[in-house]
């Protein structure tokens, strides 16, 4: 008897230590804006996963390409099939590690977000300035940044060079609860 | 008792292998399963292969443009220079009522024809879970012909200057640069030149696109009629052509023995000898509004 109230208590443990920790969103918000001469062209993605873990200061973002959603289907179906080819590429991840995370709390903050950033198959370091509130039990992050389109190897052709800018804006904000 | 403590250290191992596990994997485990995600899109870049449609339809509320030429026949010599004095010219608006329902109306110079057509994708090509080989679509058109070049004797009333077309289109996309489809087709016309020319025509038409690069494609086509008229040398339709894509623009350059571009015409009512030189130089440019 013994042994099993033991066994039973180790695994509730085991349970309780695994959820300890983390906090997770499936409906993290990205949106990307590029701005060019002939036109604006935005996307939003409502279904981001993101992740962190407050024991070890990490965090990993996974962002489903087809799940961006434009004004136009033609751009949509240009995004996928042409620039990010999402059939052979279909997921963005980031993965790295919050700066100085024990110090946020229930006032917005800056922290440093240090990690790599891989999309269309080429990862690349980056390090960028987000915004943290912890409040009410959820982990609020928030912030924008640039990517340069060469960097990941997207090539935008000569002929739709007035179309697309090289370099786009990317919009974030994660609301993370308990996971 | 060391055999708990075996089993307390096994599950603090266990324990340390899951704080451990990787942040993304977890995400991976949570990522819903998504449906829409497994569509395979993009079988053809336009929503023709080269003279006849294939399974594409347009977006919800895109409203297309689309001009289609062909030139005479390359054989007609210098004097004609090569079919490029003669044209034969068919605008459109083709508009999606849905994301899966395509109208049509167009009207072409040649027999001053016009058409008007409904497309309806069915089934979608799915990989994953729910996984489906083919896509289906469904496609249906009216044409009325008004040219004035009959026998003052032989008036044709309205009802007897229509056609119909049903096709059942099927493609599948094999990889990402090779995409077939075939099309069984039927045709009936209202009234025919002779006698002894069917009303009904049955056919099945064979299409290809593969890919060159990400925005340039190679298509044929080939249409194979069962029931054919014997008031003219009928002849399959068989297209070569090039499929260019740049933004909002679709520009197919193509070859076909078949002058005209509605399905009751380069199906059953097309007289080119492709291998006897009758190949139309054409195009179709389409702008998406």
């Amino acid at each position: 008897m013994k042994i099993i109230l033991t066994l039973i208590s180790c695994f509730l443990w085991v349970s309780i230590t695994q959820s300890q920790g983390k906090y997770l969103t499936k409906n993290g918000a990205i949106t990307f804006f590029s701005k060019a001469p002939m036109e604006d062209i935005t996307a939003d993605n409502n279904q981001v996963l993101s992740i962190i873990d407050t024991d070890h200061s990490k965090m990993a973002i996974s962002i489903l390409m087809k799940s961006f959603l434009f004004k136009k289907a033609l751009m949509q179906e240009h995004f996928n099939e042409n620039y990010v080819e999402s059939d052979k590429y279909p997921k963005a991840t980031f993965k790295g590690e919050i700066l100085d995370f024990n110090s946020v709390n229930n006032v917005l903050s800056t922290k440093q977000v240090k990690g790599v950033l891989t999309i269309h198959g080429v990862s690349k370091e980056i390090n960028i300035d987000a915004n943290f509130i912890k409040q009410n039990n959820t982990i609020l992050v928030s912030g924008d940044f640039m990517i340069n389109l060469e960097d990941f190897k997207i090539k935008i052709p000569a002929i739709v060079a007035k179309n697309i800018a090289k370099k786009i804006k990317v919009t974030f904000k994660f609301n993370h609860k308990p996971y | 008792m060391k055999k708990i403590l075996l089993i307390i250290l096994l599950i603090f191992i266990n324990n340390s292998i899951f704080s451990q596990d990787d942040l993304l994997d977890i995400l991976e485990d949570e990522t819903p399963e998504s449906t829409t995600d497994n569509i395979v899109t993009s079988t053809f870049k336009g929503t023709r292969i080269l003279n006849g449609h294939s399974i594409e339809n347009r977006k919800d509320s895109e409203l297309e443009f689309i001009i289609s030429h062909r030139f005479g026949a390359i054989n007609l010599g210098f004097d004609e220079l090569f079919g490029l004095d003669q044209s034969n010219i068919r605008f459109a608006l083709e508009y999606g009522v849905t994301d899966n329902l395509t109208a049509g109306f167009g009207r072409s110079s040649f027999e001053k024809t016009y058409d008007s057509f409904l497309k309806y994708s069915w089934v979608k090509q799915r990989k994953g879970q729910k996984s489906f080989p083919v896509a289906i679509s469904l496609f249906g058109s009216i044409a009325v012909k008004t040219i004035k070049d009959y026998d003052p004797a032989d008036k044709r009333s309205f009802a007897e200057s229509l056609s119909y077309v049903g096709q059942v289109l099927v493609a599948r996309k094999f990889n990402e640069s090779f995409s077939f489809q075939i099309t069984p087709t039927y045709i009936h016309r209202n009234t025919v030149k002779i006698g002894a020319d069917p009303h009904d025509i049955f056919a099945v038409g064979f299409g290809g696109r593969l890919k060159l690069s990400k925005r340039v494609s190679l298509n044929s086509e080939y249409y194979y009629a069962f029931d054919e008229s014997e008031s003219i040398n009928a002849r399959n339709s068989l297209a070569f052509g090039v499929d260019i894509e740049t933004g909002g623009h679709i520009f197919q350059l193509i070859l076909s023995n078949a002058i005209t571009m509605i399905e009751k015409s380069f199906i059953a009512e097309n007289t080119g000898n492709f291998f006897g030189g009758d190949i139309h130089f054409g195009f179709n440019i389409s702008r998406t509004f």
